[in-house]
């Protein structure tokens, strides 16, 4: 009797273990000993890698440093940023306008950083503009946006910014498919099937980065989603995951998820330029803006295009081949040889891998299956090198380490799992914190993979940092790859919702020739003022141009006088300054503009409308100097008709009046 | 009695003076160093036979807080003078070859001696004056504090630590100096004991 308590007992308590033993261990335990060792940068000390990270809905890009996930800049690209004047200074804001005029936010996904002969370069960083379709180009000199292009016939410019191997194109995919722009749009919305378009734009990138949209490709209507180049042996080609080829207009969650297979689409861009010498593209009607931002007059200028070159995959048989991919393909990755290609089906239990070579084969023995909506559909298997089985659920994106390995995110099993592309068998799986969506290894969708860190943009934090009501921490996760196991090492939070991301070595941008600063003798502005004898005020009617100066630590003049209700003044600041790291600001009382964040060697122009009557104080935003605190000025302004003449000074006050007034 | 001639090898040595005393007209003779918190990559001003040369531009910016006045090349007439010297030199040490006397290198030497005695007491006069005659203006008034520059070697300046060494130019000079002692040295036997 007593023995059947005490083994019950027994029983018990060893069921109890089993069952708090089997229980998932708390993330915590996920950080081995030496992480904060590989992820500690002392001070002072630099970081072995740049990472250039997408800021989502802020429409910005970030830059942090690897391994230490170290904020160093925001750049403002689609976004208007009242910290540095981007989108309020006069120069700046022709930078935002587009098609539908000045748009002052946008929603940045993808960041591509340019390739020479499939490596990155480090002269530029480009980003896209997913709500009002654009593409931008970052200068890494300056680590400032230098252009912009908007995108016609497209809507949620999604599968974008990806570009070729020496930056021949830079590409953009439509999300939504619409009407063309020079059809009538006021059709019904059920029409999706006879009216709506997918159109693929592929802009030519020159020596100097400047961007031209070279033609677009016109499609059936489908959403397009992510696309990455060929390289290598594959380049001259493109892919492009398409979903809701189910054709849906409302409710995709469902509608859009009900075929088994959707597409990669594979395009042949070197023949799409081929029919283009040929003759075979059309000149059509639309309007989009183009703006590039000038470095000598540091002044951007916006010019509104009004045609566009289109290409119909539907005629032209031989530029686009559909390739099926199970439950609505996300990401479509090129591996570092340029073989193989991979699907991630975001409803998906298992990773196709396709084969270019196979897929050639397939498309010259004519191996289809049909057409889809006129373009041909290779058949699954001829283009197959196999699925990587049992990997996870909901595949999303995959990124290389150049030794043979890749490494695909998981959303719905918040994991990152390592496989081996040719035997297509998982070597490792680590948790990520949680739901990851894009990754990123240095090089990782490049020829040339660094594949030391590995970086996971997770969609959700909840308890990973301290709470910040509802609203929580954006975050992101470094993974050291460097040995056969992954190995988490810190976590990071980040700016917007981080999504694609690039990094590159550091000394690779480092060395690019960075610019310390401006030299003020190729400063062509047109309202450049050059030492503090050009200083003046001019008025012209009702509008003013204040030529101003800075330098530490005064701005000339700084006593203004004779500005008059209704007047509109332009303050054009030249900032004297030819030395590293002293930017000077400038702000108004009561402006309804943003600040000036003036470089040395850089004018930059605020507009003011003053109103009310009285004394505005004027002062510099930006700690210059032991005596920032007294560089500041005054301007006085008065009633309309008021017969102040327009007067300034620096250093000695004006005559006193004889009567106060 | 020994010949008052000189030897092959001391005009091999005096035809190496020459060119010294000539490249050094075309690289600085003496920089003055300035490293602060603000400035950790370090600040230089280097004065050359015929200029300032370095990060003059961004020293006179810096100047004014302190009321020192801006410094520029046409402001001193050393700069006009001292290439004519140098040139001079070399031109000498040449002819010296020629004039073939131990007497002459000796008397050379003397005077290249006082030159330097003077170059020296002009630096120390006008670091002297830059460093007192401050303007009563200035944004930082430290009492009893001046900004001369050490002549040679190092001294704290408020934030700023300077150095002031020979460059390049200097060397050569230096070079020159010692070269012309060992000709005399060894025209007028001065190690043989007697």
């Amino acid at each position: 009797m007593k023995n059947t308590v005490v083994k019950a007992i027994v029983a018990i308590a060893m069921g109890s273990a089993l069952f708090t033993s089997c229980k998932p261990k708390n993330s915590g335990d996920a950080v081995s000993g030496d992480a904060a060792q590989k992820a500690y940068v002392a001070p002072g000390k630099y970081d072995e890698f740049y990472n250039f990270v997408s800021g989502g809905f802020s429409g910005q890009m970030s830059v942090y440093g690897l391994p230490s996930g170290r904020l160093f800049r925001v750049i403002p690209v689609f976004s208007v940023d009242p910290e540095k004047g981007y989108g309020y200074n006069e120069e700046t804001k022709p930078m935002l306008n587009t098609s539908h005029g000045f748009v002052p936010w946008d929603d940045l996904h993808h960041t591509e950083m340019s390739q020479t002969n499939g490596e990155v370069d480090g002269r530029w960083v480009f980003g896209n503009a997913n709500n009002t379709p654009r593409i931008a180009r970052i200068d890494l000199k300056t680590f400032t946006t230098k252009e912009i292009i908007e995108l016609p016939n497209s809507a949620g410019n999604h599968s974008s910014p990806f570009i070729t191997e020496n930056t021949e194109y830079v590409v953009a995919g439509t999300r939504f498919s619409v009407p063309a722009d020079n059809s009538n749009g006021d059709v019904p919305i059920n029409t999706y099937k006879q009216n709506f378009k997918g159109h693929l734009s592929f802009v030519k990138v020159g020596k100097e980065g400047q961007m031209d949209i070279a033609f677009q490709i016109q499609c059936p209507g489908v959403n397009f989603d992510l696309s990455h180049a060929g390289k290598g042996k594959s380049h001259g080609w493109f892919f492009f995951s398409c979903y809701n080829t189910e054709q849906a207009n409302t409710l995709l969650e469902v509608n859009a998820s009900q075929k088994d297979k959707d597409f990669i689409m594979a395009v042949n861009w070197k023949k799409a330029e081929e029919y283009i010498k040929a003759g075979k593209g059309k000149l059509t009607p639309t309007r989009y803006a183009h703006n590039v931002y000038n470095e000598s007059t540091h002044t951007a200028t916006s010019e509104i295009k009004t045609q566009v070159l289109i290409l119909d995959s539907k005629e032209l048989k031989d530029i686009c081949y559909m390739i099926p991919c199970p439950k609505s393909p996300h990401g479509c990755d090129v591996d570092p040889t340029g073989e193989y290609i991979v699907g991630s089906g975001k409803l998906a239990a298992l990773i196709p891998v396709f084969s270019f070579d196979k897929l050639m084969n397939a498309i010259k023995t004519k191996q289809f299956e049909g057409e889809y909506d006129g373009i041909p559909v290779v058949k699954y298997e001829a283009a197959l090198h196999g699925e990587v089985q049992k990997p996870g659920l909901g595949p999303l994106h995959t990124e290389f380490d150049g030794k043979g390995n890749a490494y695909t995110t998981f959303f719905v099993s918040s994991e990152v799992v390592k496989w081996d592309i040719k035997s297509l068998k998982v070597l490792d799986r680590v948790p990520t914190y949680y739901s990851v969506g894009h990754l990123c290894i240095p090089g990782g969708d490049s020829k040339k993979p660094f594949g030391k860190y590995l970086i996971a943009y997770n969609k959700i934090t909840k308890d990973r940092y301290l709470p910040t009501g509802p609203e929580l921490a954006q975050s992101a996760q470094i993974f050291d790859i460097s040995g056969d196991k992954m190995q988490l090492i810190l976590d990071f939070p980040t700016i917007g919702e981080p999504h694609y991301a690039q990094a590159a070595p550091a000394d690779l941008i480092r060395n690019n020739g960075q610019l310390k600063f401006y030299k003020l003798e190729d400063n062509k502005h047109p309202f450049v003022t050059k030492g503090e004898k050009e200083t003046k005020v001019v008025r012209n009617g009702k509008r003013i141009d204040v030529y101003m100066t800075c330098i530490r630590s005064h701005f000339a003049p700084d006593n203004i006088e004779g500005i008059k209700m209704g007047d509109e003044v332009y303050f054009h600041i030249t900032n004297l300054e030819q030395d590293w790291d002293v930017p000077h600001g400038f702000a108004i009382k009561g402006s309804s503009n943003a600040e000036l964040l003036i470089m040395p060697g850089e004018t930059a122009t605020l507009k003011w409308n003053p109103d009310k009557v009285g004394i505005f104080p004027f002062y510099c935003t930006d700690f210059c100097s032991a005596l920032h605190q007294e560089m500041q000025g005054y301007i006085r302004v008065s009633p309309t008709g008021s017969n102040v003449p327009i007067s300034f000074s620096l250093g000695t006050n004006l005559p006193a009046p004889t009567t106060q007034k | 009695m020994k010949t008052q001639k000189i030897s092959i090898l001391s005009k091999a040595l005096l035809l190496i003076v020459a060119a010294l005393f000539a490249g050094s007209l075309f690289v600085p003779m003496w920089r003055i160093e300035l490293q602060a918190p603000q400035y950790p990559e370090g600040l230089v001003l280097q004065l050359f036979a015929n200029k300032i040369g370095g990060d003059v531009d961004i020293i006179n910016g810096l100047n004014h807080y302190i009321g020192m006045s801006t410094l520029h090349t046409e402001n001193f007439p050393e700069f006009k003078i001292l290439p004519v010297v140098f040139g001079l030199f070399a031109l000498v040490s040449l002819l010296l070859v020629f004039v073939n006397k131990r007497k002459g290198v000796k008397i050379f030497l003397i005077t290249y001696m006082v030159f330097i005695l003077l170059a020296a007491v002009d630096f120390y006069r006008w670091n002297y004056q830059y460093g007192h005659n401050l303007d009563p203006n200035a944004a930082i008034k430290v009492p009893g504090m001046a900004y001369q520059p050490p002549l040679l070697g190092y001294k704290q300046l408020l934030n700023f630590g300077a150095y002031s060494i020979p460059d390049t130019g200097g060397w050569l000079m230096t070079g020159a100096a010692v070269l012309l002692l060992v000709i005399v040295v060894k025209e007028y036997n001065l190690l043989k004991k007697k």
